[in-house]
């Protein structure tokens, strides 16, 4: 059983209110399962919840913890949100149904009421507070959690929005998993003999390793990485891994912080490398190549685009039109949003017809129900990591670089 | 009376007893399934088309994002739901959507729990001792 020291357990006891209760309950579950001996203080909290994972059942547990008084219902520690399911700016042209967007302002006044900050980003490492070396986080999406616990060597496990929700209630976590030095052991060897060039590249590299791993428990190592790829690349390759592999973290040797060299990730020699050549990545492309030229939708998104991603986007679409018979959507974070606006890249990209999304992320805003209201079925994306989720949401996801896709929705199908 | 007893680690949720879904594959509720509809709609996912409503699924690692976590509370409560969870390893995210949603999961199995049980058979899942027991 966890042991729990004197504060957590009046919290169980339910002495600091009915809110903290039941998340020191959930956390003693959790915590149990994976042999947690105590609980760990965090600093940080990141919290998923679109209405589309919540559904009403999970509105309604937020919604009954906001009927405590506020001394027992507010968060204890700095609590933000990933994106949310609806730019409610942007619902009537993208044809968001209308019982989502209800949803969604209760989800919102909901997190008010608890006093979490809504962030509406899965780019707060970028954006919001940038995690340090050895910080103990909660962080709620596998896109953030395995850049925080990788480059910038925060600590934490994939902690969806119960428990995200539950450690910043408590400001605890069990004490388990990548919390742990021998945790983070590498366990696995990469050797990239190849460098990525795009954005997509970096993914596709990613979801190569990811799709390997065994289990959540695994590490991968990469190697061979010639010169420090920049943090987009670093979004996009993590967040892919995460994604294929439910993989929490990876060591780059010479890149991340607790992989100076292989000595330092290893105990013992390391394992034989696997190889990741050109060819491999070329694979995964062609693993997404559809029979035809068909596009309905190109989508930039999984994760949120930084400022210098919108950039780019605006400056590939500047002087130049979306053809009529496809969509374009780039989603980005409410602070991005703004300094795109005072930039003019928001103008540049959406003068070509392509639409600017801020606050959510095309995957957790219903887009089944989104697709089949627009009628899109061929996606293509420079995110390996929105073509690996978007299968099972009946679409037919193509990967492409950030160019092609582009080139792509300006001609009106995948050239 | 039980066939067979299979041994995993102590795990969440209830005691139940239903019929076994099992495929060599791993399992996200958002990357793998229709919710709506109630089938596994991924299609290169080995259960592709199938019925997932009170089965107890059977499957190799969990894999994917958090959603998990808040959707099999959400899918319980419109009864759209796995009555357990079998894997030979869960991540945290299965655990805490078992935990926040009252759905039994057991891991940590002493034998490939994908190999040992076969679909169609009926078995018992008991979290608090973390056994299945496989009925004749």
């Amino acid at each position: 059983m966890v042991k729990l020291n004197e504060e957590e357990q009046a919290m169980l006891a339910g002495e600091f209110g009915e809110p903290r209760r039941l998340s020191m309950e959930h956390i003693q579950k959790v915590g149990n399962f994976f042999d947690a001996e105590d609980l760990v203080e965090v600093s940080q909290v990141h919290l998923m919840a679109d209405t589309e994972s919540t559904g009403e059942a999970g509105i309604e547990y937020l919604e009954m913890l906001g009927t405590y008084p506020e001394e027992e219902r507010r968060v204890r520690v700095p609590t933000v949100t990933d994106p949310l399911g609806c730019d409610f700016a942007k619902a009537e042209r993208i044809n968001h149904p209308e019982e989502f967007i209800a949803l969604e302002r209760r989800l919102t006044n909901a997190f008010l009421d608890l006093g979490i900050l809504i962030t509406q980003t899965c780019i707060n490492y970028q954006t919001i507070l940038p995690p340090v070396l050895g910080e103990h986080l909660a962080y709620g999406d596998t896109g953030s959690s395995i850049y925080a616990n990788s480059v910038m060597g925060g600590r934490t496990n994939f902690q969806g929005g119960p428990s995200a929700l539950a450690a910043a209630l408590t400001g605890r976590v069990p004490r388990y998993g990548f919390h742990l030095d021998e945790r983070r052991r590498g366990t696995n060897l990469w050797e990239l003999q190849c460098r990525p060039e795009s954005l997509s590249d970096w993914g596709a590299a990613g979801a190569i390793i990811g799709r390997a791993q065994g289990s959540y428990w695994e590490v991968p190592v990469i190697t061979g990485v010639d010169g420090s790829p920049n943090s987009d690349e670093l979004k996009q390759f993590g967040a892919a891994m995460a994604s294929f592999g439910s993989t929490p973290l990876f060591h780059m040797v010479g890149v991340t912080p607790e992989a100076p060299d292989l000595a330092s990730v290893f105990d013992g020699p390391p394992p034989a490398a696997t190889p990741i050549s050109q060819a491999d990545i070329d694979d995964l492309y062609r693993s997404y190549q559809p029979d035809d030229d068909k596009l309905d939708v190109v989508v930039f998104a999984a994760p949120q685009l930084s400022l210098v991603e919108m950039q780019q986007v605006g400056l590939l679409l500047r002087d130049r039109n979306v053809h009529a018979d496809v969509t374009v959507l780039a989603a980005t974070s409410p602070e991005i949003k703004a300094a795109c606006d005072r930039m003019g890249i928001t103008e540049m990209i959406e003068a070509s017809g392509a639409v600017v999304l801020e606050g959510v992320c095309f995957y957790q805003m219903h887009a089944r129900e989104i697709g089949e209201a627009n009628g899109w079925r061929r996606l293509m994306s420079n995110s390996a990591k929105i073509v690996n989720i978007l299968g099972g949401y009946g679409y037919e996801p193509v990967l492409g670089t950030t160019e092609h896709c582009i080139d792509s929705a300006v001609a009106g199908r995948i050239v | 009376m039980a066939d067979r007893i299979i041994k995993g680690h102590v795990g969440i949720g209830p005691k139940v007893t239903g019929e076994a879904l099992v495929a060599s594959d791993n399992f996200s509720a958002r990357y793998d399934l229709n919710r709506v509809d109630g089938v596994f709609s991924r299609p290169t996912h080995k259960l592709v088309g199938q019925n997932y409503v009170g089965k107890v699924l059977v499957l190799n690692i969990a894999k994917g994002g958090v959603a998990t976590a808040w959707m099999l509370r959400e899918m319980a409560a419109r009864e759209m739901v796995p009555l357990a969870l079998l894997l030979n390893f869960a991540n945290p995210i299965m655990a805490q959507g078992a935990a926040f949603g009252d759905v039994s999961l057991i891991d940590r199995f002493d034998v490939d729990i994908t190999g040992a049980i076969q679909t169609g058979e009926q078995v018992t899942v008991d979290p608090e001792t973390g056994t299945v027991a496989v009925h004749g």
